[in-house]
């Protein structure tokens, strides 16, 4: 097949998969600084350990089974065609924007990872290690790969699927629905299937660290830059304005979060910033590049006020959900879809999605497109909920989740890795130094 | 006999407390960070919404050993420096000492002082 390499746009692409990527780590400062300080290590390792699974089945079998041929209808792309990343520059959905196949692969890899790590905010501080190394490859291959093959890989929910057919092309610039709709409904379905830590709603579970949150957040709001203009395939105009879109959007949910909480609990506090920030970048993934500022500008004010809202809901439904990924990546990632279909418009620059897609409800489209933002929705709602539920509740049966109820007071970090981040954490490691001293 | 006078001290007093008790002569004292609380009952802090009292609030202890004549003199310097009027000034006790021995020199009572 022909291929005309465009170096632009692959060299912007190769950069934004390298900035997607720090997300990852970043992440796990975000998480790590939110958690007690005897669960630091493992929060931290939450993230790392998806890096290493996500990674290895992304190049052996994920990426083909979310961008391989359709199988089963378009369920999703078939996992031979691929497998080991068998592929030419001229296969898989960039080449026609003259980005080399493995270069996608890696930018879509990156997704995968940090979609995966996610979910572990809302089961901190409790489950075991393997588990969560079982469920991450479990996951990735059963939840994910089919999801991100229905909305980018030629799947159900893509130009040629059913919802296109019956109503319009939903828009997810950037995984609105499969990264955070589903991240936040699997992590809805962990929490309830591992339970609540114990002590949860009485005793204090204080952020040990807000410095690491805020250096989290920070490092995510600059890897986003990648996560969403980035997905534009292109080092063009339509990039800018995701980058521009993902910018602004950020700052007034950010903004927004802070007023609601200044006005509820009195304080402005850097979690609430550090909060904010992120509620606006899942708000505005799915539509950054199909948008104007000025729907930018509303979807991060929608978001930072029902996130710092939504946030509460854990302590009224009394589920455990450790870090917020319910209230803000699933609550995030739905004000972010389907506020799309009031704002979107093809009056910025020609995204590729308006080939399928129409206005907005304010941009004279009618409630078409907005009627199949809910329904995409909805059904990554459903899918991600249902089958995480199923796959965590396989292995409760099996491996296991929670760790024994002592080694969480003592310290998930010194049960589960024989480490304490800490010096003060335990007093224990002191004595045992000194022992040793007195004994030589 | 000695005395040891313990002060329990708002933390942004030390410098001032360590200071007039420099003027009144006293060459040592110990000071460590504690924490505690009277009637001052701590305070609450509000993390995504959800509140928690934390009622242990920053402390700092100062405990001098005294000779028995200077111990009210000493307990009044202590309480003058730390004092801003409110709530969670801390307080100021005596206690008589048995015995104190200076490990340097094995001198012990008031020698050691």
């Amino acid at each position: 097949m022909d291929f005309a390499l465009d170096t632009g746009n692959t060299a912007w692409l190769l950069t934004s998969a390298s900035l997607v990527l720090l997300m990852t780590p970043a992440l796990a400062f975000f998480y790590g600084g939110m958690v007690r300080g005897k669960s630091v290590l493992n929060m931290l390792m939450m993230s790392f350990t998806a890096m290493g699974v996500v990674g290895l089945v992304w190049s052996l079998w994920g990426y083909s089974l979310a961008f391989g041929t359709n199988v089963a209808g378009g369920l999703f792309g078939h996992p031979a065609d691929f497998f080991g990343l068998a592929i030419d520059d001229a296969e898989g959905p960039a080449a026609a924007f003259g980005i080399p196949a493995l270069v996608f692969v890696g930018f879509q890899a990156t997704f995968a990872i940090i979609t995966v790590a996610l979910i572990s905010g809302a089961i901190a501080d409790r489950v075991k290690i393997g588990t969560w190394l079982a469920f991450t490859a479990v996951w990735v291959t059963v939840v994910y790969a089919p999801l991100a093959h229905w909305v980018w890989g030629g799947g159900m929910l893509g130009a040629d699927g059913w919802l296109a057919d019956a109503l319009s092309l939903p828009i997810d610039f950037a995984g609105g629905t499969v990264v955070h709709i589903n991240a936040g409904a699997a992590a809805l379905a962990l929490t309830l299937v591992t339970g609540r830590r114990k002590g949860w709603g009485k005793e204090p579970m204080r952020p040990h660290n807000l410095p690491f949150v805020m250096l989290g957040a920070g490092l995510l709001w600059f890897g986003w830059f990648g996560f969403n203009a980035g997905s534009e395939l292109a080092a063009d105009g339509t990039a800018g304005r995701a980058w521009v879109n993902t910018m602004v959007a950020t700052s007034v949910a950010m903004l927004a979060w802070l007023a609601a909480e200044r006005l509820r609990d009195g304080h402005a506090t850097s979690l609430g910033a550090a909060s904010g920030v992120v509620a606006g970048l899942v708000a505005i993934t799915p539509a950054a590049g199909t948008v104007t500022t000025w729907g930018a500008i509303a979807i991060g004010a929608a978001s930072g006020v029902l996130c710092a809202l939504a946030v509460g809901l854990k302590h009224r439904f009394g589920f455990d959900d450790s870090l917020d990924v319910v209230g803000v990546h699933l609550v995030g990632g739905l004000v972010g879809t389907v506020l799309i279909g009031l704002f979107a418009t093809n009056g910025v620059h020609g995204s590729f999605y308006f080939e399928g897609s129409q206005n907005g409800l304010f941009y004279g489209g009618g409630v078409t497109q907005l009627l199949t933002q809910v329904v995409a929705a909805l059904v990554a709602v459903v899918w991600s909920f249902v089958l995480t539920f199923a796959i965590g509740w396989a292995l409760r049966a099996t491996l296991g989740w929670r760790v024994p109820e002592a080694a969480e007071v003592g310290g998930i970090d010194l049960h589960q890795h024989g480490e304490t981040a800490y010096e003060t954490v335990t007093q224990g490691t002191v004595f045992a130094h000194e022992s040793k001293e007195l004994r030589a | 006999m000695s005395k040891l006078v313990t002060g329990i001290i708002q933390p942004h007093r030390l410098d001032d407390v360590k200071s007039a008790l420099e003027a009144a002569g006293i060459r040592g004292m110990t000071v460590s960070e504690a924490s505690g609380y009277g009637r001052q009952k701590g305070h609450t802090e509000v993390y995504r919404g959800a509140e928690y009292a934390v009622d242990l609030v920053p402390k700092i202890r100062v405990e001098v050993l005294v000779a028995d004549a200077d111990a009210d003199a000493i307990v009044d310097v202590v309480v003058k420096a730390a004092h801003t009027g409110r709530i969670g000034d801390g307080k100021v006790w005596v206690v008589p000492v048995d015995d104190v021995a200076r490990v340097r020199t094995g001198e012990h009572g008031d020698l050691a002082l």
